[in-house]
């Protein structure tokens, strides 16, 4: 999906989700309203059983949503019901994930995991792993390319991670919790490269997290709480550069 | 796109060809008694072949000489002569025994020939036919007699003067031709106490020895011990007759059970090796039964250890088609891992087995087709718990 820079790369409105029926409902989200930008890091924060969650799968198109509008870039793919029949192929084309582990597939080198979606997407396996390489090169471990995964550390991991949820160029990258196994270093540089990529791709990302550490370097900030959101303004701590051993 | 399944066996290969090549020895073992059949089938089309007759004279209303007993006089191979279309005739018995090589006992088929008739073995591997009237014998190679060897049978030792091959019984046994005359003894010339015992009981019976015929119990006594009895004559028939035809003149006017080649075939193939033929397709069915539930198994327990992967596969929008492929694919592998090492250690045991076992290009053509159907089945339970998998089940939460 192209990325139109006028356009927010993502906009929800009046979003919500009931799990069972009846008595036994659940609303898990009453009416959440949310905009990010091309380029926007923001953070998405709240107590545990709040609705992140919930809200990250909507938004992932993983579980459909009960009511409400989701657009990405200016384009309703969430209407009542999923514009398009199959949501996998939204968040093949759409949608990057990052999450707390990289979980990244042990029998595909560096370059195969970056490039697998893009090959999924169909994509020839040249292209796709020349996407890759440039990706691999943007965020410091090109020289990595033909390594198998358990030869990484955890930081390259992540970073491995990041660039397959870049590969396809969506509008949005949905990250969960990415800094949750890591120490402080290594956390703050996850938050700046994913910062530096969301400049370079003009791509929103929303990264939910508990993590103290993380939370003070965003410039918005989304509270959720009870199945709605509330915005606030960051701080926008300036980040340090990533410690050596990691790139 | 690339083979996840192939990039997956890579990075586990081991496990794989270790699950493989048990795989291959329970395929191996499965195309074995498949030789093995094959194998009976094929001693017993040997064994007619072998025995160079158009036709088997047999006693009436037996399936004889192979799968029934059958006895006939030795000199009705003379009024076949007569008729006709016969070309050659030549009395033939059949007995199988114990013989002992060595330390060690052999079973093998005494069979006895008329020199240069139908029945004797027709190729030599080395040695001579049969000359003598008695006491030298012509060997399958099997038995593990050599030239100048001695055998024992009944009362007798036997030189050996040939051997030949593939020279076997319906059972697989391998043959050894004397002279007709000391296989009749063998065969049916009872022994001294009996003789002594059977000549005391006539010459008290007042029937048998009746006074005022002094000749008569001795002359009974003479007919019991004979031993002018042959299992069967083999016919050769004259060029330009049908074996049918004159199997049909030899049951008419000879009033004899008369087989040709085809309903020989019959009868050693769909009567006497029909049960053996079941049990090893029992078995066959049952090994293919737990090829088939070892590779499903193995193939559900592969992809348990790769659910997180698989749903992370989903999240980014692999289609079902996709993981379903490299489970499916994974499974043929492991089929064709199987096979290629089961197709191996069958050719190499084969010679092992004591009875022959043939292993055919066609069944190893169908075992293959099998093999990958079964797998092909085989991974149907590890690819629903694929497709069950909830890519959530990445996000967590």
């Amino acid at each position: 999906m192209s990325i139109s820079p006028a356009q927010p790369a993502i906009e929800v409105h009046g979003l919500r989700k009931r799990y069972g029926t009846g008595d036994a409902a659940v609303d898990a989200l009453k009416g959440v309203d949310l905009t990010v930008a091309p380029g926007e890091v923001v953070g998405l924060i709240g107590p545990s059983g709040s609705g992140k969650s919930t809200l990250l799968k909507c938004l992932g198109a993983v579980i459909e949503p009960s009511a409400g509008r989701i657009a990405l870039s200016g384009k309703p793919v969430y209407d009542g019901g999923w514009r398009n029949r199959d949501p996998r192929a939204l968040r093949r084309d759409s949608i990057g994930f990052v999450f707390q582990a990289p979980y990244l597939i042990p029998f595909l080198d560096v370059t195969d995991n970056v490039a697998l979606p893009l090959m999924l997407a169909g994509r020839s396996n040249r292209e796709a792993r020349q996407r890759a390489r440039e990706l691999l090169t943007a965020l410091q471990v090109d020289h990595r390319a033909q390594a198998a995964i358990s030869q990484l550390s955890g930081g390259e991991q992540q970073r491995v991670a990041i660039a397959r949820a870049l590969a396809n160029q969506p509008p949005i990258v949905l990250a969960d919790e990415p800094t949750a196994p890591l120490d402080s270093e290594r956390a703050l540089a996850v938050v700046r490269i994913l910062n530096e990529m969301a400049q370079h791709y003009q791509t929103a990302i929303i990264v939910v997290t508990h993590d103290e550490k993380i939370i003070p370097t965003f410039k918005r900030l989304y509270h959720i709480r009870d199945g709605q959101t509330y915005e606030e303004t960051g701080q926008g701590a300036t980040l340090a550069e990533p410690p050596a051993k990691d790139r | 796109m690339i083979s996840l399944a192939g990039r997956d066996i890579l990075h586990s290969w081991g496990k794989y060809v270790f699950t493989g090549l048990g795989l291959g020895l329970l395929i191996g073992v499965t195309l074995s008694m498949a030789g093995i059949y094959r194998g009976m089938v094929d001693d017993g089309k040997a064994l007619l072949a072998n025995s160079g007759a158009d036709l088997w004279v047999v006693q009436r209303d037996t399936l004889g000489p192979y799968a029934e007993p059958s006895s006939l006089r030795d000199d009705i191979y003379r009024s076949l002569l007569g008729l006709p279309g016969v070309l050659r005739a030549a009395n033939v018995t059949y007995l199988t025994m114990q013989i002992q090589h060595g330390s060690q006992d052999a079973r093998v088929m005494v069979v006895g020939i008329e020199r240069g008739g139908p029945g004797e073995p027709r190729y030599l591997i080395a040695g001579r036919q049969i000359e003598r009237a008695h006491y030298e014998a012509v060997v399958d190679v099997n038995t593990g007699f050599k030239l100048g060897d001695r055998i024992r049978i009944r009362r007798h030792d036997y030189e050996i003067v040939g051997l030949t091959r593939r020279m076997v019984s319906a059972s697989g046994d391998p043959m050894v031709f004397i002279p007709l005359r000391d296989a009749q003894e063998a065969q049916f010339l009872k022994d001294n106490d009996v003789i002594v015992n059977e000549r005391a009981r006539v010459r008290t019976n007042p029937v048998l020895n009746p006074p005022g015929l002094p000749g008569m119990a001795e002359t009974i006594s003479r007919s019991q011990e004979s031993s002018r009895m042959v299992n069967a004559v083999l016919v050769q028939t004259a060029p330009g007759w049908a074996a049918e035809e004159v199997a049909a003149t030899i049951r008419r006017w000879k009033r004899l059970q008369t087989y040709t080649v085809p309903q020989m075939e019959d009868i050693l193939i769909a009567k006497l090796i029909a049960t053996s033929a079941r049990q090893i397709g029992v078995f066959l069915v049952i090994l293919a039964v737990v090829s088939a539930a070892i590779v499903s198994f193995i193939i559900y327990t592969m992809t348990l250890g790769k659910l997180r992967e698989i749903a992370v596969l989903k999240l980014i929008g692999a289609r079902d088609r996709t993981i379903a492929a490299m489970i499916l694919q994974e499974a043929l592998g492991l089929g064709l891992i199987g096979f290629m090492v089961g197709k191996t250690v069958a050719t190499l045991w084969a010679p092992y087995f004591p009875k022959y076992v043939l292993l055919e290009p066609g069944d190893a053509v169908r075992g293959f087709a099998a093999v990958m159907t079964l797998c092909a089945i085989a991974s149907t339970l590890a690819i629903r718990a694929a497709l069950r998998v909830d890519p959530a089940a990445a996000i967590g939460g």
